[in-house]
């Protein structure tokens, strides 16, 4: 016990030497949402001004907004009154020990290698290490520092650097710019702030881990990225749900802001808790993701492998407002059961000679649908640009739905357009080729689907390539036969 | 090594073998003959156990062990291979990758470690030689774009890999020129071996011309209603299948 005291108290120090453990761990305000309550976060977190107003402006805005309705999704009412909107509460075990905890759930963690103390953690048994949505993990600070890079959380942030603050949040994503960003922007909680200086090659993968765990709490993050001139960084974003019961609301905003020749890849991998095999539970992820290539022959891309969430609606964008600006989207989304998922992605040709590249491959099985929603626009002013977009559809069974909407809008003669779509199906004699050679049904469908998204998989930083190919097996796992 | 007794077997509620008897003993070249339709697809697709037919009746042991027990992934690692007739394409799966993971499985499964990124190779280039199979095409997606012929070869290649027990070749002569032909068939004798049995199921005599079989068993409306010794082979291409049906009645 004392050993254990001990680990725990190394690491929670460990938290605090970088700074991002909060000092209201334990507070927590009532459910539902009002103004008082946006004056009552922003008052906790001793925000500035502009931060209040910045929230009561999105709020204001929000009311006025309808949920959005024109996603290829069935929506359940949500009760935005029923939602905690600030609380890192101490969460109550569910469970005295890993026995009693779902043994699916448990072969699951295994297979990703979840160390056991962790796989508590995520499962709701009772230890005393508590992560909260307010905590962010991040390694080797003092390196980034002396490189001038700022890696912290978003509340850091604000109180370190209020003029950056001030100067780029909301540019990309203004909080007018829909209802689920209005809301974040109004009530986020904390998130992270990535700042890279002119000149800078980030000399490490930026990472952070994201988990939801205190039931019936919203998690609203926020993310920031600012390359200035000449500038490069890579950042990964991963994030697993340990809940098995409760629909949890999650409506993130990540902006990302590109300078001249400045260049920045977005990496996520997501496997939030999709909901149990009868649709049961799962996590809503309704997410904002932007990035403004504001500098000349700036870069953006967003690469993401998407198998969780009950329900997704996530479209990273990019709008290529400098000369020579590149925006691209690797994407792979698997629904399984009754998951649904409409993602895709916003390329914006501002800028002339822009380019953007859009790969996007969908894999449903069981009972699930999923949907690539895409817009390719292209100004007048936007001359000699180019895109190129390929959405694949891969099918197993015949009771998921694969659906794809591609927008495109072209406001000029001298730009090109592609666009190449395919569905295809996997096979039962697929299947039985690889059993015929000693390959089982599950192996066989991971060899198959990991074959499909290679080309989004081999986009990924090599850490994450591997967690991302293992995770496409599991999350099919008994989707066939 | 093969016992199939009173082999009854069905598919979507039509009965496709009749009660069909066979005994091949290790080292044996069995030659199996017929028309089409006549169910020598589904024996083979039944031995390898794959899950559309429906076993009305009989019992199939291999090597001491009831087959129709096995899943089709267990009967594959304990050395029953099927050389496909129509091999199917996996697009984005390297042909290595597949035939890596397929010899490694085969090894975990007789307690063997994965072999090594050195010895895969030198073993794949062996193989490769032996059928002539094209040093690029293992680049590829597995079957993906490969020509009638190069299937054909990759399906030995693949047998050649794992050196199964037994090898259930199904019409792989069909759709190839006399030249693949003989390299195709060339392949399977340098697999022969005393422990070693084939089951070549073919429509034509020529095949057998290359590779010789030690018995000849004509397949007939789900029954085998004939074998003797490799001249039947012969007799059949001389008379026509049409000559059976007096003979089975």
């Amino acid at each position: 016990m004392e050993e254990q005291d001990k680990i725990l108290q190394e690491v929670t120090s460990q938290e605090y030497k970088f700074g991002f453990v909060s000092d209201f761990e334990s507070d927590s305000i009532p459910k539902g949402l009002n103004e008082d309550v946006i004056r009552t976060i922003s008052a906790k977190k001793n925000e500035p001004e502009f931060m209040l107003q910045f929230r009561l402006d999105a709020y204001r805005k929000w009311l006025k907004m309808p949920i959005p309705d024109w996603a290829y999704l069935k929506i359940p009412p949500i009760d935005f009154q029923d939602i905690i909107y600030y609380s890192a509460p101490k969460k109550k075990p569910q469970y005295e020990s890993l026995d009693e905890v779902d043994p699916d759930l448990i072969e699951t963690f295994n297979k990703l290698g979840i160390p056991l103390e962790e796989q508590k953690v995520l499962a709701g048994v009772a230890v005393d290490a508590v992560i909260d949505s307010v905590s962010v993990k991040t390694t080797f600070k003092e390196t980034l520092a002396e490189k001038g890079v700022i890696f912290c959380s978003f509340s850091e942030a604000v109180k370190e650097h209020p003029d950056l603050v001030k100067k780029y949040l909301g540019m990309s994503v203004p909080t007018s710019d829909n209802f689920f960003a209005a809301l974040n922007s109004a009530v986020f909680s904390d998130g992270s702030f990535c700042y890279i200086p002119k000149g800078v090659r980030c000399p490490m993968e930026l990472s952070t881990y994201f988990r939801i765990n205190a039931a019936g709490t919203g998690q609203f993050e926020r993310t920031l990225i600012v390359a200035e001139d000449d500038s490069y960084v890579s950042y990964l974003e991963g994030c697993t749900a340990p809940m098995r019961d409760e629909n949890q609301l999650h409506a993130a905003v990540v902006e990302i802001i590109a300078m001249d020749r400045a260049e920045v890849k977005y990496s996520t991998v997501q496997n939030w808790y999709p909901g149990n095999k009868e649709g049961k539970g799962g996590v809503y992820n309704f997410v904002t993701k932007r990035g403004i290539c504001r500098g000349e022959s700036s870069k953006i891309s967003w690469t993401q492998v998407e198998t969780g969430s009950a329900i997704t609606w996530k479209y990273p964008s990019v709008i290529m407002m400098g000369d020579n600006s590149v925006g691209e989207f690797n994407s792979v989304a698997v629904t399984n059961n009754h998951q649904q998922a409409d993602t895709g992605t916003k390329m914006i040709h501002i800028g002339k000679n822009t380019k953007s590249t859009i790969v996007s491959k969908g894999i449903s099985a069981g009972l699930s649908d999923n949907s690539y929603r895409g817009l390719v626009k292209v100004l007048p002013g936007a001359v000699n640009s180019r895109n190129f977009s390929q959405c694949d559809s891969l099918l197993l069974g015949s009771t998921c739905g694969a659906h794809t909407f591609p927008y495109i809008e072209v406001g000029n003669k001298s730009s090109i357009v592609e666009h190449e779509a395919t569905t295809s199906k996997i096979g039962e004699d697929q299947i039985f080729y690889c059993n015929q050679r000693g390959i089982s049904t599950e192996d066989a469908i991971g060899m198959i689907v990991n074959g499909y998204a290679k080309e989004v998989l081999n986009k990924l930083p090599m850490e994450f390539a591997v967690e991302a190919q293992k995770l496409l097996a599991i999350s099919l796992e008994g989707s066939v036969g | 090594m093969l016992t199939i007794k009173n082999l009854r077997v069905a598919i979507e509620g039509k009965e496709i073998l009749k009660g069909i008897n066979l005994e091949i003993k290790a080292g044996e070249v069995h030659a199996i003959m017929g028309p089409n339709g006549s169910g020598k697809s589904t024996l083979g697709n039944v031995l390898a156990g794959k899950e559309e037919y429906e076993i009305l009746d009989g019992e199939i042991w291999y090597e001491g062990e009831d087959l129709l027990e096995l899943s089709a992934e267990d009967r594959a690692r304990k050395g029953l291979f099927l050389g496909f007739q129509y091999p199917v394409e996996i697009p984005g799966v390297p042909m290595v990758n597949f035939i890596k993971t397929s010899v490694n499985e085969h090894r975990k499964f007789k307690g063997l470690e994965p072999l090594t990124a050195g010895e895969f190779l030198k073993l794949m280039r062996e193989k490769k030689e032996l059928v002539h199979l094209d040093s690029q095409l293992t680049n590829r997606s597995v079957n993906e774009g490969f020509s009638g012929g190069e299937k054909k070869k990759n399906e030995i290649f693949q047998m050649a890999m794992l050196e199964p027990k037994l090898a259930i070749l199904d019409e792989t002569d069909s759709g190839l020129d006399i030249d693949a032909l003989r390299i195709v068939s060339d392949g399977v004798n340098a697999l022969k071996h005393p422990e070693r049995s084939t089951i070549v199921i073919t429509h034509y005599q020529r095949l057998l011309e290359y590779i010789v079989p030690d018995c000849v068993h004509v397949l007939y409306q789900g029954k085998i209603v004939k074998s003797a010794g490799k001249e039947l082979a012969l007799e059949l291409e001389e008379k026509g299948y049409d000559w059976l049906k007096t003979h089975s009645l």
